[in-house]
C-alpha cells in the first residue's frame, strides 16, 4: 500500500450499506491502510460461480479488488497466481480495457493471502471466465468515479466527458483535460458494487483482443523472476526429510545419531515428520544420507498392467449421467454395433519446477512463500498445521514454476512451516525431481468401456459410455445420440476409499484427456466401419453449431484429404469441449512399422474460445498443450509397484523434448458471441485420440491404450489382420 | 576439504574459499546468491541449470566447484550486457518463448552455448542442440524461433 498517512482524505463516496459485515476491520482503520486512490471492490453476488465460493476472512464477498493510486498507476489484487498461463497479462489487459489506462500503466499483486481477495485457487480454466467479469466490472467502475470527478473539476457535463489512455477529456474540447493522477490525488474514493457496471463491448476494445509482450517476460529472461525456491532469508536452513520408500510402507525404527554428529546439522523428529537441517542444501543431503531407517512393506503385485482389471473390480457402484432413450431399444434398432475398451496409464504433473516453500515465523506471524495453485486453502492448512489463527498465516506465491493441476496439496509448505515453528529459524523445503514424482498426486489410470451403434443412415444411434477413475468431465456427449447414457465410476481425485496405491488428481483438464482418447477414436471406428470418412461421419451426427465451426475451419485450413479411413495418408482428427472452449485438431504423422515409433509431422488446431482477450496469449496456451499433449499419447506412463513408484526422473519417464515436436498451427475461430473461454487446457484434450486416429489412418491398426509407445505400435502392427 | 577456488562470474573475479567438491549449483544459488539458474532434476538430464563456461553450454549440478577454477562463468544474470538485453533475450521475451519462465534461464544459456559454437544454426541444429533441455509448458516452437531470429541478427 502507498503511505499517506498524513494527507488529508475525503472519502466522497462510499456505497456498502453493510460495510461492517463484509470487512473484518474496523472500518476507519481499513480507510487509513488503503492510503489515498481510488479503490473499487466488487462482489459477483449470484453470478459468483459454483465451486469458486466459499470464500472467508478476507472481505468474504469481495471477489475483485483495485486501487488506482495517486501516480496514476493501476494495481490489481488477485488472488489468482500465474504459474505460466500468461493469466498475468491478459488480467492486466481486462482491467486497461475498462479504465481506459495504458496496459504498461497496470501493476498485479498475485496470490498474497495479506493483500488479494479470497480466492479458491488456479485451476479449472477459470482465471478469464470468472473473475475476469468481476475485474472488468471493477475497472468500469472505476473509469465511471473518474468521469464523475473530472466533469467536477473541469466543470463540464458528465455526458460529455470521454476517458483515454489515462485522462479524461470532453469530447467537443480536449484541451479541457484532466489525467487519473490528478483526480486521485489526496482523495480517497472507496467504491463497492455488484457487478452490474457497463463494461465497453467488444466492438470498442483497444486492448483486448490484442497481443501484448507478457508482463512476466522481461523478469523470466533476465534470471531476477522470483520462485519460492529462490527466497534468501537471514539463518535460513535448507530441510531434507526421510522419505518411505513407498506409499504404503510403514517406519519401523529410524536413527539419526550419525546425522546429528555433523556439524551444523539439526535434527527435527516432530509428529511423524522426520527431517535435517543444514545452511547448505548440499550438507543437509549429505546428512539426509547418514540416516538409517527401516521400513515394513506390505507385498503387492499391483502395477501398470495389473492396474485396469484392479479399478474395474474396486469400483462397482456407477453414477449414470445424460440418460436419454433407451438403451436396449437402440441396441436392438442399431444395424451395427461396436463394444471396445480403453486403457490410460497414471501420468505425472512433472513441473520443471519441483514443489517448493520458505516459511518465516516472526512474532507469532508466519510468512510462507509457497510454489502453489491454491494460497487461501494453503493458508488454511498451514495455519491448523502450526496451530496459528488464518489471520497470522500470510501465504505469498512468487512465481510458480508450471502447475497443471499438481500443486494444489501444500504438504511442502507445512513441511517447511512446521519446520521453521520448531527450529526457531527461517526453513526452505525445496522437493528434489524424486520427490516430484513420489508426491505427485498423478492422473489416474482409467478404463473407460464403450458400446455404440449406428443405423441404416449413417447416424449414431446408441451410446452407452462407462468410464472408470477418470469421471466425466470430457464424456459430456456433443454427437446427436438418441439412445445415450454416461455411467461414471469413481473420479479422478481418487476419493476416499481410494483404489489407487498413490494419490490422484487433477491433470490439466482432469479425465478429459482420456475420454476423448475413447470417445473420439470410437467415432473413427464407427466411421471406418461404415467407410465413411472420419470427418464427414462427425459433421453429419452433430448439430452443435460451435463444434461444426472448429472442424470446418481446420480441415481447410490443414487441407483435409476427404476419404474413409484407413487411406494410407497418416491424417487424423479428434475433436472436443472443455472448460467453454471448443477445438478441433488434425493431424499427420508417420509410422515406423519396423520399430513401432510414431512421428507426428503436423497438428492443426482451430480453437473457439469465444471473446479472446490476448490473441498470441491464447496461441501460446494452445501451442503448450499440443506439445504436452504429445508426452501423455506417445511416452508418459508411470510404472510402479504396489506404492512404490518406480519413474523418479528424467531418465525413465520421458517427457515431451524438441526433437518431437511437430509443425504446429493454431487458429482462433471468431465468435464474440460468448465471452471469453477457458484458454489453459481445452487444446490438450484431443491429442491422444488425434494421434491414434492417425496411426490407424496410416496403417489400419487401433490403439486402445495410451500411451501409444512403440512396443504397443508393434503388438498392434502383429496382430493386424488376426 | 577447504581450498581457495577463483574463477571469473559474470566478467567480475570471485574468490571462494570453500570444498572444492561442492556443486556449482548450489554454490551459484547460495553462497553467491545467484538464483536464476535452477534445480530442475540435480543429474544433468533437465538442462534448467546450464551456465555457460568458457563459452560452452554446461550443467552445473554436474560440475563441482574444482572444475571451474581459473575459468569463466556466466549465468543468466550474466547474459545481457548491463541494461541491454542479449539478442536471445529479446527474442524470448518478444516471441514469448516462455511461460512459466522456469526452464527460461538454462534454455538461454544453452542456447547462447550453442550460438557460440555455430553462430547461424540450421533448425536442426537448433533442436539438435536443444534436445538435452526440457519444458515442461511446450514453449518449444516459440523457442526454437526465437534462438533461429536472435542468430539471425547476431
Ligand atoms: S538440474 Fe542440472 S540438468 Fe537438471
Ligand atoms: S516455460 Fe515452463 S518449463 Fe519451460
Amino acid at each position: 500500500m502507498t503511505d499517506n498517512t498524513t494527507r488529508d482524505f475525503d472519502p466522497v463516496d462510499f456505497e456498502l450499506s453493510s460495510w461492517s459485515e463484509a470487512f473484518p476491520f474496523d472500518r476507519r482503520d481499513f480507510l487509513k491502510t488503503l492510503g489515498a486512490g481510488i479503490f473499487v471492490f466488487v462482489t459477483l453476488g449470484d453470478l459468483a460461480v459454483a465451486g469458486e465460493q466459499g470464500g472467508r476472512s478476507y472481505p468474504d464477498d469481495i471477489n475483485a479488488y483495485l486501487r488506482i493510486g495517486e501516480d496514476g498507476r493501476v494495481t490489481i489484487f488477485s488472488g489468482k497466481i500465474e504459474m505460466g498461463q500468461g493469466v498475468m497479462t491478459s488480467l492486466a489487459q481486462m482491467a486497461a480495457e475498462d479504465l481506459q489506462v495504458p496496459f504498461g500503466a497496470i501493476d498485479m499483486v498475485m496470490g498474497d493471502t495479506d493483500q488479494c481477495p479470497w480466492d479458491m485457487g488456479t485451476f479449472g480454466s477459470m482465471s478469464t471466465r470468472f473473475f475476469g467479469p468481476a475485474l472488468r466490472a471493477a475497472a468500469a467502475e472505476a473509469r465511471e468515479v473518474l468521469l464523475g470527478l473530472a466533469a467536477e473539476h473541469l466543470e463540464a457535463p458528465r455526458n460529455r466527458m470521454r476517458a483515454h489512455e489515462g485522462v479524461a477529456y470532453m469530447d467537443s474540447d480536449r484541451s479541457k483535460r484532466v489525467t487519473y493522477a490528478e483526480l486521485t490525488r489526496g482523495r480517497q474514493i472507496t467504491r463497492v458494487l455488484g457487478e452490474e457496471a457497463v463494461q465497453k463491448s467488444v466492438a470498442e476494445f483497444t486492448v483486448m483482443g490484442k497481443s501484448f509482450t507478457r508482463l512476466d517476460a522481461t523478469e523470466k529472461v533476465t534470471g531476477s523472476a522470483e520462485f519460492a525456491g529462490d527466497i534468501r532469508l537471514p539463518g535460513m536452513l535448507y530441510a531434507k526429510m526421510v522419505r518411505p520408500p513407498s506409499h504404503d510402507a510403514t517406519l519401523r525404527t529410524v536413527d539419526t545419531s550419525a546425522a546429528a554428529a555433523m556439524p551444523g546439522i539439526t535434527v527435527v523428529e516432530d509428529d511423524g515428520l522426520i527431517a535435517v537441517l543444514h545452511e547448505d542444501p548440499e550438507m543437509a543431503e549429505q546428512a539426509l544420507g547418514r540416516v538409517r531407517a527401516d521400513w515394513d512393506r506390505p507385498e503387492s503385485d499391483l502395477d501398470e498392467e495389473s492396474i485396469f482389471d484392479h479399478l474395474v473390480n474396486e469400483y462397482t457402484d456407477g453414477r449414470a449421467s445424460d440418460v436419454r432413450g433407451d438403451l436396449a431399444r437402440g441396441e436392438q434398432e442399431s444395424s451395427m454395433l461396436f463394444e471396445e475398451t480403453y486403457l490410460d496409464g497414471y501420468v505425472a504433473h512433472a513441473p520443471m519446477e519441483p514443489h517448493t516453500s520458505t516459511a518465516q515465523i516472526e512474532n507469532g506471524k508466519a510468512t510462507v512463500w509457497a510454489s502453489t495453485q491454491t494460497p487461501f486453502p494453503d493458508q488454511s492448512q498451514v495455519a491448523r498445521a502450526l496451530g496459528f489463527s488464518e489471520e497470522d498465516v500470510r501465504i505469498i506465491t512468487p512465481y510458480v514454476g508450471g502447475g497443471f493441476g499438481g500443486k494444489t496439496g501444500g504438504l511442502q509448505n507445512i513441511e517447511a512451516a512446521k519446520l521453521a515453528q520448531v527450529t526457531g529459524r527461517p526453513v526452505q523445503v525445496a522437493w528434489s525431481r524424486a520427490e516430484e514424482f513420489f508426491y505427485d498426486s498423478f492422473r489416474p489410470a482409467s478404463v473407460i468401456k464403450i458400446k455404440s451403434g449406428v443405423d441404416g443412415n449413417g447416424r449414431i444411434h446408441l451410446w452407452d459410455y462407462h468410464v472408470y477413475a477418470a469421471g466425466t468431465r470430457g464424456a459430456d456427449q456433443h454427437y446427436d445420440a438418441p439412445h445415450n447414457s454416461i455411467t461414471s465410476y469413481g473420479g479422478w481425485m481418487g476419493g476416499g476409499a481410494s483404489p489407487h496405491p498413490f494419490a490422484v488428481g487433477a491433470w490439466r483438464a482432469p479425465g478429459a484427456n482420456t475420454n476423448i482418447f475413447a470417445k473420439e477414436s470410437q467415432i473413427d471406428i464407427m466411421a471406418a466401419a461404415l467407410k465413411v470418412d472420419p470427418l464427414e461421419f462427425r459433421l453429419k451426427n452433430t448439430s452443435d453449431e460451435r463444434l461444426i465451426g472448429v472442424l470446418k475451419v481446420v480441415a481447410d485450413a490443414f487441407g483435409w484429404q476427404a476419404g474413409a479411413a484407413p487411406g494410407g495418408r497418416g491424417q487424423g482428427l479428434a475433436c472436443g469441449l472443455d472448460a467453454g472452449t471448443y477445438v478441433a485438431h488434425m493431424a499427420e504423422v508417420e509410422v515406423d512399422e519396423r520399430t513401432g515409433a510414431i512421428k507426428v509431422n503436423r497438428i492443426v488446431c482451430a480453437q473457439d474460445m469465444g471473446v479472446v482477450v490476448n490473441p498470441d496469449g491464447a496461441k501460446m496456451q494452445m501451442e503448450g498443450c499440443i506439445t504436452m499433449g504429445l508426452g501423455y499419447t506417445l511416452t508418459e506412463d508411470i510404472r510402479f509397484r504396489g506404492g512404490e513408484v518406480l519413474d523418479l526422473n528424467f531418465d525413465t519417464y520421458e517427457i515431451p523434448r524438441f526433437s518431437g515436436l511437430p509443425e504446429i498451427e493454431t487458429i482462433l475461430v471468431k465468435n464474440d458471441l460468448v465471452t471469453p473461454q477457458g484458454g489453459g487446457e481445452p487444446a490438450i484434450i484431443s491429442i491422444g485420440a488425434l494421434v491414434a486416429n492417425a496411426i490407424f489412418d496410416a496403417v489400419g491398426v487401433r490403439l486402445f491404450q495410451l500411451p501409444m509407445t512403440p512396443a504397443r505400435v508393434r503388438d498392434a502392427l502383429a496382430r493386424r489382420g488376426e | 576439504m577447504r581450498e581457495t577456488i577463483e574463477f571469473t562470474l559474470n566478467g567480475e573475479p570471485v574468490s571462494l574459499d570453500t570444498d572444492g567438491d561442492r556443486i556449482l549449483l548450489w554454490v551459484l544459488r547460495t553462497d553467491l546468491e545467484l538464483t536464476g539458474t535452477k534445480y530442475g532434476c540435480g543429474i544433468g538430464l533437465c538442462g534448467s541449470c546450464t551456465v555457460l563456461v568458457d563459452g560452452e553450454a554446461e550443467r552445473s549440478c554436474a560440475l563441482p566447484l574444482r572444475a571451474v577454477r581459473g575459468r569463466e562463468v556466466v549465468t543468466i544474470e550474466g547474459l545481457a550486457g548491463g541494461e541491454v538485453l542479449h539478442p536471445l533475450q529479446e527474442e524470448f521475451a518478444e516471441r514469448g518463448a516462455l511461460q512459466c519462465g522456469y526452464c527460461t534461464p538454462g534454455m538461454l544459456m544453452n542456447a547462447a552455448g550453442l550460438l557460440n559454437g555455430n553462430p547461424h544454426p540450421s533448425r536442426e541444429e537448433i533442436v539438435d542442440g536443444m534436445e538435452g533441455n526440457l519444458c515442461r509448458c511446450g514453449a518449444h516452437k516459440r523457442i526454437i524461433e526465437a534462438i533461429d531470429a536472435a542468430s539471425k541478427r547476431m
